[in-house]
């Protein structure tokens, strides 16, 4: 059973003085996650990753669509006590410390009243507030408020998590905590759902991603395959800074760096290559085929999407 | 259901004591000392009678503000500052946390209104030095001046659920004062012709008739209220504020939360 399933979720605000001009925020949206993967929803600032949590939380109502969580409609205030959700830039109420805002939370989630405590000393301990639970959230800078975010979304054990940009107002080390945490969670054998703008991240977690740009999805897939698109090149790095005369005739881009040399030859001249490099008895260090990055993915779909947009007008 | 009523409630009621909502009890010990202190001084056996009509109208007005100034952040703050978000993502209902915010604002009152009656029992001594039965009609005063809370209290968060809390601050206001002169209102309805009968009427019956839960004046000159005034205007706030609230659910059931 699919952890979500997007069934054409659509969502147009009607703007202006008189609420008349429609402006999309997401086109029709299908989409599935399957139960127990960490799946990255990219994407720029605008392009609709808030606006689809935001429908799948019920903060917002679709224009027309539906969706499935758990096997449940999306709908149901039940299913929400399997759910955990941290919102992009989370604010708490700031009157209350750490521990008590855990309480109230897991009082909502329905989280039993013997458990409630043991529950969030060991959520605090996770997200590394236990020192200063007693404070109140006013005095919190960003990162702790980013981690009491985190808290609040895994407090009552859900088997669904969404993070908006989860890694935003975190330091480098904060960041690798959340992914450890996230890898956890998916060792716990929970679906996490994320949206971010670090590629880095995504391609370091995800099992799948998809990229979403002015409201529309514009690619979906295993990190896996994205990445290892083959453009029909290979890259071939030997030992030494001489570059054989042969190897510049198979139209290779040379680049000495210390005392390697990297090229970028078409895939089919690689055995004239690994030939030439054999006459000049040069090592041969490598041979690999050159893979898309997931930032070249990510650019290359948006750069078409603009191109499609721009020739469209 | 019930539950997750009542811990949104208690933490709006907390929420209200952490920002020292419960000072105001402090400017109205002040006032009701110093009134006290300078009405025994001048001693003109009117001294209940100003210490009782001071005392609840300040009672009342204290409250009031309090209502309408929290009462119009209840919903529109949390929109704002996106606090509602990690509550509405979680199994509860878009009208569980209107009615919890309700109740939470109505406690708030009902605890500062019991503190302040304290106040206004113990200026009641010090100028009388005793109790008479006759005082025990203050607590009914009290009682209405808590059935105008819950109205007021209903009245703003149908506000916030819409409205900027600047908007909202003045719809709710406006509508205490109309609703103060309710009943002027319903007799200048009855002696208009027409159309604008038919508009005063409407108005009239419309805005929350705050002049019959003022029997402050009465009680002061220690007049009796009737058994039956008592039902009507429990009857009457309990409907009024229902449907307030039921508006308010009405209308936050169905708002986008950008």
């Amino acid at each position: 059973m699919p952890a979500i399933e997007i069934l054409g979720l659509e969502k147009t605000y009607f703007v202006g003085f008189w609420r008349k001009r429609p402006k999309c925020a997401l086109r029709p949206l299908h989409l599935t996650v399957e139960d127990g993967e960490i799946f990255g929803f990219l994407g720029p600032n605008g392009a609709g990753k808030t606006t689809t949590l935001k429908l799948l939380m019920g903060l917002v109502f679709p224009t027309s669509g539906s969706a499935r969580l758990l096997g449940r409609d999306w709908t149901d205030p039940e299913v929400k006590a399997q759910i955990g959700f941290l919102p992009e830039q989370p604010y708490f109420y700031d009157h209350l410390t750490a521990n008590e805002l855990l309480n109230y939370y897991a009082q909502l989630s329905g989280v039993p009243g013997k458990e409630r405590s043991r529950r969030v000393e060991s959520t605090l301990q996770r997200v590394g507030l236990t020192d200063v639970k007693g404070v109140q959230l006013r005095k919190f800078s960003k990162g702790m408020l980013q981690r009491v975010g985190i808290a609040q979304a895994i407090l009552h054990d859900p088997k669904l998590v969404f993070f908006d940009e989860p890694m935003s107002g975190l330091d480098p080390m904060g960041r690798r905590e959340v992914r450890d945490l996230m890898e956890q969670l998916k060792h716990e054998g929970k679906t996490v759902f994320f949206s971010t703008h670090i590629l880095s991240d995504a391609e370091a977690l995800c099992d799948r991603v998809a990229i979403i740009h002015q409201g529309e999805l514009r690619g979906i897939g295993a990190v896996a395959d994205l990445t290892s698109s083959v453009h029909g090149k290979v890259e071939v790095i030997w030992q030494g800074t001489h570059v054989p005369a042969s190897m510049k005739a198979l139209g290779a881009e040379c680049h000495v760096t210390g005392d390697t040399v990297r090229a970028v030859i078409d895939e089919n001249q690689q055995d004239a290559a690994i030939d030439a490099l054999r006459r000049e008895r040069l090592p041969l260090i490598a041979l690999t085929p050159v893979r898309t990055s997931l930032e070249a993915y990510f650019v290359e779909k948006l750069q078409r999407a603009e191109t499609t947009a721009g020739s469209g007008k | 259901m019930k539950a997750r009523i009542a811990h949104i409630a208690s933490n709006t009621f907390r929420e209200a004591v952490r920002d020292r909502v419960l000072y105001n009890l402090i400017a109205f010990a002040v006032l009701l000392s110093g009134a006290a202190i300078l009405v025994g001084q001048i001693s003109i056996e009117i001294e209940k009678l100003v210490v009782i009509n001071l005392g609840l109208t300040a009672v009342s007005l204290f409250g009031i503000v309090i209502a309408i100034f929290i009462g119009i952040g209840l919903v529109s703050k949390e929109i704002e500052k996106r606090t509602l978000y990690t509550v509405l993502s979680r199994p509860v209902r878009r009208w569980e946390f209107i009615v919890g915010k309700f109740c939470g604002l109505a406690g708030t009152l009902v605890v500062n209104t019991f503190f302040m009656a304290i106040g206004v029992f113990a200026a009641l001594f010090y100028v009388s030095h005793k109790f008479v039965r006759a005082d025990a009609l203050v607590l009914v005063a009290l009682y209405f001046i808590v059935l105008e809370f819950l109205i007021i209290c209903s009245l703003a968060l149908l506000f916030s659920s819409f409205s900027s809390p600047l908007l909202s601050a003045v719809f709710a206001f406006s509508l205490f004062v109309i609703g103060s002169f309710a009943e002027d209102l319903r007799g200048f309805a009855g002696m208009a012709h027409g159309f604008t009968r038919w508009l005063v009427t409407g108005a009239a019956y419309l805005v929350p008739n705050f002049s019959a839960l003022n029997v402050i004046s009465s009680i002061a000159h220690e007049q009796p209220v009737a058994a039956q005034l008592i039902w009507h205007n429990t009857l009457y706030a309990l409907f009024y504020a229902t449907m307030a609230l039921s508006g308010a659910v009405l209308i936050f059931e169905h708002r986008n939360l950008k």
